[in-house]
């Protein structure tokens, strides 16, 4: 059997305009959900959108956010669609506008931002979307009520039907809209009011992604593949080293060259404009730029490395402190046995399959501009476009498109600020495609760091004492601090955590799951460490030393029994452990990997990842998105590695920038969800960072030698063997 | 000028001859649904079929397909119902979906010469084209079951 090919796409928001129907326009607002009716809502400084529209015919259109392969695309208008009760085939989806004071979730500050990232999307919006939809719903059956003159609480709802059980009468939701009225202000819900998890129709179950059709015959559409009347196309070149700026190039020569109409200076590097793009390709190839210079010139992160274990061991660095519990002093110095060991990591690159590129046209008064923008931030594109542009707000309008592989980089959107740029100069809409080379050279990496762990265990064997020190380049936004908290897994009584942060001047940026993969890996690796000198099976140790919590214990256990952890395998091979954490998640991971002593290689044939994330939205997603994180994570542990010299980056593309290949792959990966009535959390990067340590626990089980240093490439694997 | 068919329509270019073929196909004739991943032949996001042969446009000069029969992930078939197409999604392969039209094409060819192959056939077929979010066993998976599927 093979799965229906005819599913409603999404269509280009503004085509339903002016038909007519219902519309449910909400504004979030600090007093909750608020429905602003469309007559209302088109008065307004700007045109909103309906996140919710109920056609005559029975069509539904809701709005969607974000979609980069993880499945919140699809899971953002289900939580919609599951508390108003919509029958999903007759539901349409739209991309919502970039305006997150209307289309966006809660932050901290209680400032609405349509931020995907983090694996956050439903973890985020679970609350307010199923609200939402739940105020839908009794709209609709007090429509209904209304109609038929009775009390509203005796009706029900099947999948876009309201009906009056007494009687057997129905009103579909299209016929509903073709009479109904939407109030000023939405019917408050209760929480009681929500559905009940053995309620839920569609969360819970398997419903395809809607973008799938989509993405078997090239129909989705990209950034990349945005084609505007009169587009022009541009390439940029960034000054080698971060942070220069050009001062100078070989402008006529350029200017000279097939097809090219102009060249722009943009903050970090020149930009050229011609009729085709392999001819702004060979311009950029053929510019000669004099770039300014600032601390990076020089640069050699290799060397870089090395200083950050010297600013560990500085009594006089700038620290700060991450957490601090107890007595830590006491715990170590009372200790039955104290352990301490070094970990590094270098620069990643996200390496998302489609490069970052974007298409900008402005309004023929040059007061509008239109973005077309892969994003996984489409309020804060639009900020920064308008900040950069110095437009206002609402002069900057950024549509969204899928995401060819988004991982934290999609974000910032600094080249869609040199799409618009360019675009403005040009006066003809521009597409901007950074080159692969480009895309890697001026990306903006995991920070390299460095970890110094220490931990101790009193007379009963308990680990009781925790130091854990992390030097790098921080950024300010948890870049290098992130993931140093163990609590929600190890309850550790005494801890200090420091942060040395080192301003080094390389772009650096959020990688799926960020500083969770140098953190887990340097805290499981020192778990590991302990359990193995003392003589304890590192999965018992954890459960037995490391005052786990619950949730922690049942990840652990699940996992351990899952991969049958206590039976032997076949020879040469090994199993390895580690836990994970990240975004409200807890996860437990097996690996069994094998060694080629004589290479240096390690292979990783099966994986097992049992995670806890609450309520699991969608199943097969999720579980798509966790095999995901497995490989993003063996890619991570054993061939990814950005190396910078003379302040340049070494690595220029996939020749030499090496990523996971079918050919890497473990034959098995199997992916479980602990049942949960949690709020769900996070998911797409709980697997990730559990990987680099329950490798160098494998390594150590077969070898009894440790890696210290991540990615574990052949000539590091070999050092650790001779050591 | 330089003249090949793609997905069986004649097609003229006037263009320099050492233009690649992958930017003719997306931004001169329209069929998007070939990526650029690279630019330098290592990714294979960008594969088509070049006179039955799955081979990376953006490594292909256009002087270099006068002549040719071109098949782009849009001619694969008429309404996404090649086997391939069809098993992608039953398996629920792709996730951000971008290297996907170069994966199916490059997975086309191997079915089109050998209809039943071993998984390390597979491996061996696909090893050049990348997936960053790691679809590949989904990838096997789905060649498995539309050989089984094309051929009962």
């Amino acid at each position: 059997m093979t799965a229906p090919l005819k599913v409603p796409v999404l269509t280009r928001r503004g085509v339903l305009a002016g038909i007519g129907g219902m519309t449910f326009s909400f504004a979030f607002g600090t007093d909750g959900t608020r429905i602003l009716p469309a007559a209302r809502a088109a008065t307004g400084p700007i045109p909103l959108s309906p996140w919710v529209r109920i056609m005559p015919d029975g069509n539904i259109t809701i709005l969607t956010v974000t979609e980069m392969g993880q499945g919140s695309g699809t899971s953002i208008p289900l939580m919609i669609a599951e508390e108003m009760d919509a029958d999903w085939d007759k539901v349409v989806l739209e991309w919502a506008p970039s305006q997150p004071e209307l289309y966006g979730w809660p932050d901290r500050s209680g400032q609405r931002v349509m931020t995907i990232t983090g694996s956050r999307a439903v973890m985020m919006y679970w609350d307010d979307l199923r609200t939402a939809g739940a105020q839908v719903r009794k709209v609709l059956i007090a429509n209904a009520a209304e109609h038929w003159g009775v009390d509203p609480a005796t009706l029900k709802t099947e999948p876009s039907v309201v009906l009056d059980p007494k009687s057997g009468r129905r009103l579909g939701y299209g016929e509903i809209a073709a009479f109904g009225n939407v109030p000023t202000t939405l019917p408050s819900i209760d929480k009681s009011e929500l559905k009940a998890r053995k309620d839920f129709r569609l969360i819970g179950r398997s419903v395809p992604r809607r973008d799938l059709p989509l993405k078997v015959n090239g129909c989705a559409q990209y950034s990349i593949d945005v084609r505007l009347p009169g587009m022009v196309y541009a390439s940029t070149l960034h000054s080698p080293v971060h942070g220069n700026s050009p001062e100078s190039w070989n402008d006529a020569v350029i200017k000279a060259m097939p097809g090219v109409l102009g060249t722009v200076k943009l903050p970090g590097g020149v930009g050229v404009v011609a009729e085709t793009f392999p001819q702004a390709m060979a311009a950029r190839r053929a510019l000669r730029v004099k770039w300014s210079k600032n601390k990076v010139d020089g640069l050699d992160s290799a060397k870089a490395l090395e200083n950050y274990a010297a600013i560990h061991a500085d009594p006089a660095a700038a620290v700060k402190i991450v957490d601090a519990r107890g007595d830590v002093e006491a715990a170590f110095a009372g200790a039955a046995k104290v352990y301490k060991a070094e970990y590094r990591s270098d620069y990643t690159y996200h390496a998302q399959m489609e490069p970052l590129n974007a298409v900008a046209r402005f309004n023929d008064a040059g007061d509008k501009v239109e973005v077309w923008d892969g994003s996984q931030d489409l309020g804060r594109s639009r900020d920064l476009i308008a900040r950069t542009l110095k437009l206002k707000p609402d002069q900057v309008d950024v549509h969204q498109c899928y995401l060819g592989g988004g991982f934290g980089r999609r974000s910032l959107a600094d080249y869609a600020v040199e799409a618009a740029l360019l675009a403005r100069e040009a006066k003809r809409p521009v597409k901007l495609v950074w080159t692969r080379e480009e895309d890697l050279a001026h990306g903006m990496f995991r920070p390299m760091a460095f970890q110094c762990l220490g931990a101790s265990i009193d007379a009963s064997g308990k680990v009781v004492g925790w130091r854990h020190c992390a030097v790098g380049d921080d950024g300010g936004v948890g870049l290098v601090a992130s993931g140093m908290r163990t609590s929600s897994y190890y309850v550790l009584p005494n801890q200090h955590l420091e942060l040395r942060n080192v301003d080094q001047g390389i772009r650096i940026k959020h990688w799926r799951a960020v500083a969770h993969n140098f953190n887990l890996f340097a805290i499981e690796s020192m778990v590991d460490e302990m359990a193995a000198d003392q003589g304890v099976d590192p999965v018992e140790f954890r459960l037995q030393r490391m005052s786990i919590t619950p949730k922690a214990r049942r990840c652990v256990e699940t996992v351990a029994k899952m991969s049958e952890w206590a039976t032997n395998r076949p020879e040469g091979r090994v199993l390895g452990f580690a836990m994970s954490e990240r975004s409200g998640s807890l996860g437990g991971c097996v690996v069994e990997a094998s060694l080629d002593r004589r290479m240096g290689a390690i292979r990783v044939h099966k994986v097992w990842v049992v995670a806890d994330g609450g309520i699991i939205v969608q199943p097969g997603a999720s579980k798509a998105n966790v095999e995901s994180g497995i490989v993003y994570g063996l890619s991570s542990a054993l061939h990814e590695r950005v190396t910078v010299r003379d302040g340049v980056v070494e690595q220029s593309n996939f020749g030499d920038y090496s990523v996971m290949r079918m050919s890497d792959m473990p034959e098995e990966m199997h992916v479980s969800f602990i049942d949960s009535d949690g709020r769900p959390t996070g998911l797409g990067e709980i697997s990730n960072p559990a990987i680099a340590p329950a490798i160098a626990s494998a390594f150590r089980r077969l070898t009894g030698k440790r890696l210290y240093h991540m990615p574990f490439t052949r000539d590091r694997v070999l050092a650790a063997l001779k050591a | 000028m330089a003249f090949f068919t793609v997905n069986g329509k004649p097609v003229s270019v006037d263009m320099d001859p050492n233009t690649p073929l992958l930017w003719v196909i997306r931004d001169v004739i329209g069929l998007t649904g070939t990526k650029y991943g690279c630019g330098a032949g290592f990714c294979g996001s960008c594969t088509v079929h070049i006179d039955g042969r799955a081979q990376r446009s953006c490594q292909v000069q256009i002087s270099a397909a006068e002549g040719a029969n071109i098949v782009t992930i849009e001619g694969l078939s008429p309404d996404s119902s090649h086997p391939l197409q069809r098993a992608w999604i039953t398996e629920e392969v792709p996730q951000c979906g971008y290297c996907q039209s170069g994966q199916i094409m490059k997975a086309a060819e191997l079915l089109a010469s050998n209809p039943k192959p071993a998984r390390q056939q597979i491996i061996t077929h696909m090893d050049g084209n990348i997936c960053r979010c790691g679809t590949y066993n989904r990838i096997i998976a789905a060649i498995q079951r539309a050989a089984r599927e094309a051929n009962p």
